[in-house]
């Protein structure tokens, strides 16, 4: 009875219906950078634990970081959690109420979008500048 | 009043009202200034070599900004995923045993940090 009830209830149009907006991709973005980030986590877990086991174990995860793998990882990781704060700040300045109309809403996303990668790319520069490489 | 108590209250379906919303914002907010200096920490510390890194983790200050990025961090998380599979996973056993997956994972790296970070700073 109960089953049949809810197979015939009208159900509302789900993502695939409705034509891909920044708006909407930005809430996917976050919820996506926000799962990255647990292996982001992980990753500084790794090598906070490998420091505290001693010279090798830190000399095997530098190994790894340094690799083209490692780095792409830790390049994703950066860029991840900068996108995902800037969405956040985004998210608690509407939590004021403030922001909410609909062309704050496109500027904001758009200044996500840009100042995550623009910030990304100039801490690695920064970070190759500090380790000599540039 | 011919409200029922438990809506005047607000406490909704999980009795928990709004702690975890709010909890997921104080964190948030933590979270800024300390992935800022996660940031510049790794930075500073590229290519540095063992000893300086151990010694700059050290520090009493990089060490209370480390631990408070812990916590907070791994607070904040548990609470993301948690919302993830609450969303997308429906079959009970199966979302059951993946929000116990994911308060174990965010006690792991919580745990397992925390105590690196101790035992850098205890010099060992």
């Amino acid at each position: 009875m109960t089953n049949k009830l809810e197979a015939e209830r009208p159900l509302s149009p789900h993502l695939q219906i409705y034509r891909p907006m920044l708006t909407m991709m930005m809430s996917i973005a976050h919820r996506i950078t926000g799962a990255g980030l647990a292996v982001g986590f992980a990753l500084l877990t790794w090598w906070l634990v490998a420091i505290s086991i001693g010279p090798n174990a830190y000399a095997y995860v530098q190994d790894f970081f340094g690799s083209l793998l490692g780095r792409a990882l830790l390049f994703a990781f950066t860029w991840a959690l900068i996108h995902h704060m800037l969405g956040g700040i985004r998210h608690l300045i509407w939590d004021t109420g403030a922001g909410l109309d609909k062309q704050t809403i496109e500027i904001f996303a758009l200044a996500t979008i840009i100042g995550s990668i623009v910030l990304t790319v100039l801490v690695w520069i920064i970070g190759y500048y500090a380790m000599g490489g540039l | 009043m011919a409200t029922p108590l438990k809506r005047v209250r607000g406490l909704g379906a999980a009795h928990h009202g709004t702690e975890t919303f709010w909890r997921q914002r104080l964190t948030a907010v933590a979270n800024v200034p300390l992935v800022i200096f996660l940031i510049w920490f790794v930075v500073r510390n590229a290519g540095a070599s063992y000893n300086d890194v151990k010694a700059c983790l050290a520090s009493p200050v990089v060490a209370v900004l480390m631990l408070a990025l812990i916590w907070s961090g791994a607070i904040h998380m548990r609470i993301g995923l948690r919302e993830i599979i609450e969303d997308y996973l429906h079959n009970k056993l199966c979302k059951t045993a993946s929000l116990m997956l994911a308060t174990f994972f965010a006690a792991l790296v919580g745990i397992a940090s925390t105590l690196a970070i101790v035992k850098i700073s205890f010099g060992g």
